[in-house]
C-alpha cells in the first residue's frame, strides 16, 4: 500500500496504527491538516473496531433497543432499567479476549475490573457479576493453563472487589484454541432518579484525574483487540494491562461516596483507549470542550510522553468533572481512600479537545467527530462456502448402541459436566444476596429493603450458531428466557457480547448479520429490549476463525417473594413428585448437538430453530408456575438433550440426591428422543395433588404439558418405547461433579 | 448492644456485618474507619470482618494491623472486650498477635468458596454456650488463605486450655482429612483466646443468619454473641 498521502509519515507508520488510506484522508479532512503524531495515536484508536464499532454498527441498529422499564438503552456506558421502588439496575457485558489468551489471569482480571468500571460510573454499586468463557479443547496444551490463568484472573479480582461472580457458562471447541473468549457481566444496583452519565457539562467546570497512576501498561490494547492474531500475539504481552483489585475497591467506595453526596456532575472510566477515549467522549457526548493539561496527571514512570500518556491503559483510573466549589470536597473523599485525585483541565466551549504538555499543545481536534462520527462501513457479507458441508450429517452415523455409557460419558465431558471446580474458585455469596447461585438456571439476586429479587443468565450456543447463525442467536435469548423462568423471573432487558471473527472476511460478516437478525426478532418476542453491549471481532489465529459466538446476558425480575418463599430448585425435591415436561417433548434434533460431538468429534447438521411462539408460551407458563410455588423443581433442557437435564434434576437439593422413574413414548430413535436438543422444553417436578393447578395454568397458555414419570429411589430409571436405562445416582453424581476437575487433571 | 464494626481499606464483609447485626439481631451497629484512634465509647463487641484488607498484600493481616484503629482494639481486648475477627478479621486478629498462629495459603493454592460443616469442639465460649458440643454447623467459607497453621506446641496448648472453637468436619461430624477443605492443623476453623474474650474463625456465620440464603446456623454462633430472640 503506498496509496497514502502524507508528507511527515511513512505509510507504514500509518498502517501500523490501523488506518486505511480512506481513513487517513478522513482524518486529514477533520483536523484541516495532517494529524501529529499523538494525534494519529488518537484516530487510531477512537477509529479502532474495539471503540468505534465501524464495521458492527450499521447491523447492531436492528437491535431492539426500547421497553417499557429501559431508563436508559445503548450509547452509555452501560444500560439502565427500572424495577420500581425507586430502584434501577445497570448492567453490561464486555469482552477481554484478546488480553486473555496472551496473559490469561491478568486479561480476565482486567476485564472484570473494567465491566465493574463502567458500572460505577453510572453511579451504581455492583451487585453481581457473571461470565462467559470458550477455550480450546481441554486436552489441548494451551487449554489448562488458559483456563486456570482466566478463572483465578476472575476471581482474583472479583473476590477482592467484594462483588459475589453468580453465574456463568463455559464451553472448549477446538475453533476457541488459537482465540479464548473471556466475556464478563456485572450488574449494579442504583436510585432510578440518580443515575450519572459520561458527560462533561458546564464550561468552565474542572476536569478530575482519579484513581492509580498512569503508566506504560496498555499501549495500543484497543488496537490489538481490532486485530487478527498470528504467531507473534504472544509477544504482545506487554500491552496487556495488569489489575489492582485493591485499587479499584477503594476507587469504588470513593466514587459511591462522591454519588451519594452529589459531588459530580459527570463520570466516566478509563479503559479501553484510556484517558484519550474518556476526554472526547466525554465531551463528545456533551456537545463541549476540554482543555487537558498532561503535566498534570499522575505518573507511575518518568519521562513519559504525550503520546503514551494519552494512550496508556492502565486501569483503575477515573476522568471527572464536578463544579468548582465542589473540587475540595472530592478531593478530601480520595485522600480518605489514599487515591490520587488531580484537576487536569477544564470545560470549554470549543467544541475541540486540546491538549498541552510541557508548555505545548500537542493536541487539537474535534470532540465529536473522533467520538460519534468514526467511519461506518457496510462490509459485504456472503454465506460461507462450506455451509452445506456443515449442515451434512448422517444421522444413522450417529446412533447410540448403548444409552448408559454414552449418558455417562456426556455427564463427565468437558462440556457438560458440574463447573464445581470453576465457581468454587469465584465467592458467590458475599453482599448476602444470592439466593440462587451458580450451579442453577439462572442467579437470583434478592434487593435489600425490597420483597424483589434480579435474575440474571448468560447464554450461547456456538456450535449451533455456526450451523445457523440466526437460529442459533434467537436460540440464545430464548435459552435465558427460559433460564429466568426458571426461577420465576420476567425479562426487563439484555446485554450482548457478540464475539466474531474477521470482518473484512465476507462469510464472517454474514455469520454476524444473521446473528444480529435472529437476536432482534427473539428479543423483540420475548421482551427483552438489548440496552448495551460490546462487539468483539477478529477473533481469527492463522486463518482460523472462532465460532460465531453471540453470547446474551439476559436480566429479569422477580417480585413478591418474601422471605419464607422457597428457592427456585432445579433439583427434584420429594419422593412421589410428578415429572412433566412443559413444551414438546418430542422434536429434538441431533444435528450440532453435543452427542454428535461426543460420538464423531464433529459440529454438523442442520441444528434446531427457535420458534418463538413455542418459547414464550414456555416460559410464561413455567414462570408462573414458579412464582406460584406450584412446581418444586424446573429446568431448562438444553445442551445434552433430555436425558441429561433428567440426569441433571437428580442433583442434589440440600445434600441429597433423588431418583426418579420416567417413561415415554413417541416416533423418534431413542437416540433422538434421549440426546436430541432443541428449545422450548423444561423439566418441571411437583406433588401428585398439585397436577390440576398446572394443568389448568398449562391450559391458559395453550401449553403442552406431559406427564413422563415420579421422582423417587435411588436410580435415574429412563424409557423410551421400551428402551431403557438404569443410572445409579452416585455413580451418575460422582462422573458429572468430578468431570471437568477430572479434565483439567486436579483433585477439589 | 453495641457493636462497632471496623471497615479496612479491601475490608468487603463489613456492609454484610452491619446488615446482619441490625436486622437479624436488633444491634446498634458503628461503622468505624480504620483511620481513627479509637473505638466510640460504649462499645460492647468489635467485629473485624472479612474482605481484603490492603488487597492482602504482602501478606493477609499484615497491613491492616498497622491501621491507628488497631492500637484501640488491642487495648480494648485487653479490658477484656469481645472482639470476633471473621475471615479476614481472623487473619488480622492473628498478625497483631491477639490469637496465636497464621493463616497461610490453601493446600490447593485456590481459593474456596462453599459452605461446609464444621463441629462445634467447646461451649466453654460466648459464642458457642447454648449449643451443644459435637453439633455440626453448615457455613460458607470464602478463603484464599484459610490453611491455619501453628506449632506443634500451640496447638496442642489450644487444645488442652479448650480454646479451639470450630473444626471443619463431615456432614456426620467426623473430623478428618478427606473434611478439611484448606489444610488446616487439626483441622481449626475457630480458635479463641485464653482470655476466652477474642474470636476468629474463617467461616462466615453472618452469612449462614437468614432462611433465603443457604443456612442459618451461622445466627446460632452470633446469638450468643448478639443475644436477642431466635
Amino acid at each position: 500500500m503506498s496509496d497514502y498521502q502524507s508528507s511527515q509519515f511513512t505509510s507504514e507508520i500509518i498502517e501500523e496504527h490501523g488506518l486505511s488510506p480512506d481513513e487517513w484522508v478522513r482524518a486529514v479532512e477533520i483536523c484541516g491538516r495532517e494529524p501529529n503524531l499523538v494525534e494519529l495515536g488518537i484516530f487510531s484508536v477512537m477509529w479502532s473496531e474495539h471503540c468505534s464499532y465501524k464495521s458492527s454498527k450499521v447491523h447492531l441498529k436492528r437491535l431492539p433497543t426500547e421497553g417499557p422499564r429501559v431508563l436508559l438503552g445503548p450509547g452509555e456506558n452501560a444500560g439502565v432499567v427500572d424495577i420500581g421502588d425507586g430502584l434501577a439496575v445497570c448492567f453490561k457485558m464486555e469482552s477481554h479476549n484478546h488480553p486473555s489468551f496472551i496473559e490469561p489471569h491478568q486479561g480476565a482480571a482486567t476485564g472484570v475490573g473494567g465491566i465493574m468500571r463502567d458500572i460505577f460510573t453510572m453511579g451504581a454499586r455492583p451487585i453481581a457479576s457473571l461470565n462467559s468463557l470458550r477455550f480450546g479443547p481441554i486436552d489441548h496444551p494451551r487449554t489448562r493453563h488458559l483456563l486456570t490463568g482466566v478463572v483465578s484472573g476472575i476471581g482474583g479480582y472479583g473476590n477482592c472487589m467484594g462483588v459475589p461472580t453468580v453465574g456463568g457458562e463455559v464451553q472448549f471447541h477446538e475453533k476457541y484454541a488459537g482465540n479464548i473468549l473471556v466475556n464478563a457481566f456485572n450488574l449494579g444496583l442504583v436510585p432510578a432518579n440518580r443515575i450519572f452519565l459520561g458527560q462533561a457539562t458546564g464550561v468552565g467546570n474542572p476536569v478530575i484525574y482519579v484513581g492509580s497512576k498512569t503508566g506504560r501498561d496498555g499501549i495500543h490494547g484497543a488496537t490489538m483487540a481490532s486485530e487478527s492474531f498470528d504467531d507473534e500475539a504472544l509477544e504482545k504481552r506487554p500491552t496487556v494491562q495488569v489489575g489492582d483489585p485493591f485499587t479499584e475497591k477503594r476507587l469504588l467506595e470513593a466514587c459511591l461516596e462522591l454519588f451519594e453526596r452529589n459531588l459530580v456532575l459527570g463520570i466516566q472510566d478509563m479503559g479501553a483507549a484510556g484517558l484519550t477515549c474518556s476526554t472526547f467522549e466525554m465531551a463528545g457526548r456533551a456537545g463541549t470542550g476540554i482543555n487537558l493539561h498532561l503535566d498534570a496527571i499522575p505518573l507511575r514512570e518518568s519521562g513519559m510522553t504525550a503520546y503514551e500518556i494519552l494512550l496508556s491503559e492502565s486501569q483503575e483510573r477515573m476522568l471527572l468533572v464536578c463544579s468548582p466549589e465542589q473540587v475540595e470536597s472530592v478531593r478530601a473523599v480520595f485522600e480518605k481512600w489514599d487515591l490520587d485525585c488531580a484537576v487536569c483541565g477544564t470545560v470549554t466551549n470549543t467544541g475541540r479537545v486540546v491538549v498541552t504538555h510541557h508548555g505545548e499543545q500537542v493536541v487539537d481536534l474535534p470532540a465529536s467527530p473522533l467520538a460519534d462520527n468514526a467511519p461506518m462501513y457496510d462490509r459485504p457479507y456472503a454465506p460461507p462456502e462450506d455451509l452445506e458441508v456443515r449442515r451434512t450429517l448422517d444421522e444413522s452415523s450417529c446412533h447410540s448402541d448403548d444409552l448408559l455409557a454414552d449418558l455417562y460419558a456426556l455427564l463427565s465431558s468437558p462440556n457438560l459436566s458440574s463447573r464445581r471446580f470453576i465457581y468454587r474458585q469465584y465467592d458467590h455469596m458475599v453482599r448476602l444476596g444470592t439466593r440462587v447461585g451458580p450451579g442453577g438456571d439462572a442467579a437470583l439476586i434478592r434487593i435489600p429493603g425490597t420483597d424483589k429479587a434480579v435474575g440474571m443468565t448468560v447464554d450461547c450456543n456456538s456450535r449451533w450458531c455456526w450451523l445457523d447463525p440466526r437460529q442459533g442467536a434467537a436460540l440464545a435469548v430464548a435459552e435465558g428466557v427460559r433460564n429466568l423462568a426458571c426461577v420465576g423471573a420476567e425479562p426487563v432487558g439484555a446485554t450482548d457480547c457478540l464475539n466474531f471473527g474477521n470482518p473484512e472476511r465476507p462469510e464472517i460478516m454474514w455469520e454476524f448479520a444473521e446473528a444480529i437478525t435472529g437476536m432482534a426478532e427473539a428479543c423483540a418476542a420475548l421482551d427483552a429490549p438489548i440496552t448495551g453491549g460490546n462487539v468483539s471481532l477478529y477473533n481469527e489465529t492463522d486463518g482460523v476463525s472462532i465460532l460465531p459466538t453471540p453470547t446474551v446476558a439476559v436480566v429479569g425480575l422477580r417480585e413478591g417473594l418474601s422471605d419464607e418463599s422457597p428457592n427456585p430448585s432445579s433439583a427434584f425435591r420429594s419422593n412421589d413428585s410428578v415429572v412433566a415436561v412443559v413444551g414438546k417433548v418430542a422434536g429434538g434434533t441431533l444435528g450440532g448437538s453435543e452427542f454428535v460431538l461426543h460420538k464423531t468429534g464433529r459440529t454438523a447438521g442442520i441444528p434446531p430453530s427457535c420458534d418463538l411462539s413455542a418459547e414464550k408460551v414456555t416460559s410464561d407458563v413455567v414462570r408462573e408456575l414458579v412464582q406460584g410455588g406450584l412446581v418444586e423443581s424446573a429446568h431448562d433442557v438444553s445442551d445434552g438433550g433430555l436425558l441429561v437435564a433428567l440426569a441433571e434434576c437428580t442433583g442434589a437439593h440440600h445434600g441429597h440426591h433423588l431418583g426418579a422413574d420416567i417413561a415415554w413414548t413417541g416416533d423418534e430413535t431413542p437416540t433422538q428422543a434421549f440426546f436430541g436438543e432443541a428449545g422450548a422444553r423444561i423439566v418441571v417436578s411437583f406433588p401428585a395433588d398439585g397436577y390440576g393447578a398446572v394443568q389448568a395454568l398449562a391450559e391458559k397458555y395453550g401449553a403442552t404439558l406431559t406427564l413422563i414419570g415420579t421422582v423417587g429411589g435411588d436410580r435415574l430409571i429412563v424409557s423410551y418405547n421400551g428402551h431403557s436405562i438404569t443410572a445409579d445416582l452416585d455413580e451418575m453424581y460422582s462422573r458429572w461433579d468430578q468431570g471437568l476437575a477430572n479434565a483439567v487433571g486436579v483433585n477439589q | 448492644m453495641n457493636v462497632a464494626v471496623v471497615t479496612f481499606p479491601g475490608s468487603n464483609c463489613d456492609d454484610d456485618c452491619h446488615y446482619v447485626c441490625r436486622s437479624v439481631f436488633g444491634a446498634t451497629t458503628i461503622q468505624v474507619w480504620h483511620k481513627e484512634k479509637s473505638l466510640p465509647s460504649g462499645v460492647d463487641v468489635v467485629i473485624l470482618p472479612g474482605g481484603f484488607s490492603y488487597g492482602d498484600y504482602l501478606r493477609t493481616g499484615a497491613l491492616a494491623r498497622f491501621s491507628p484503629i488497631m492500637e484501640d482494639v488491642v487495648r480494648f481486648a485487653g479490658r477484656g472486650g469481645t472482639v470476633l475477627g471473621i475471615c479476614n478479621g481472623f487473619q488480622i486478629l492473628c498478625e497483631a498477635g491477639l490469637l496465636p498462629g497464621a493463616l497461610i495459603r490453601n493446600q490447593s493454592l485456590r481459593f474456596i468458596c462453599e459452605s461446609v460443616p464444621v463441629r462445634v469442639e467447646t461451649t466453654e465460649s460466648q459464642l458457642t454456650s447454648a449449643l451443644e458440643k459435637g453439633r455440626v454447623l453448615h457455613i460458607p467459607i470464602a478463603h484464599m488463605d484459610g490453611n491455619y497453621f501453628a506449632k506443634e506446641d500451640t496447638v496442642r496448648g489450644l487444645e488442652d486450655s479448650d480454646q479451639v472453637l470450630l473444626r471443619y468436619c463431615t456432614s456426620e461430624g467426623e473430623v478428618s482429612d478427606a473434611s478439611n477443605p484448606n489444610g488446616s492443623c487439626a483441622n481449626i476453623a475457630g480458635i479463641m483466646n485464653s482470655g476466652r474474650n477474642v474470636f476468629g474463625m474463617m467461616p462466615h456465620p453472618e452469612r449462614a443468619s437468614e432462611t433465603p440464603l443457604s443456612s442459618i446456623d451461622g445466627r446460632e454462633l452470633l446469638a450468643g454473641l448478639l443475644g436477642g430472640s431466635l
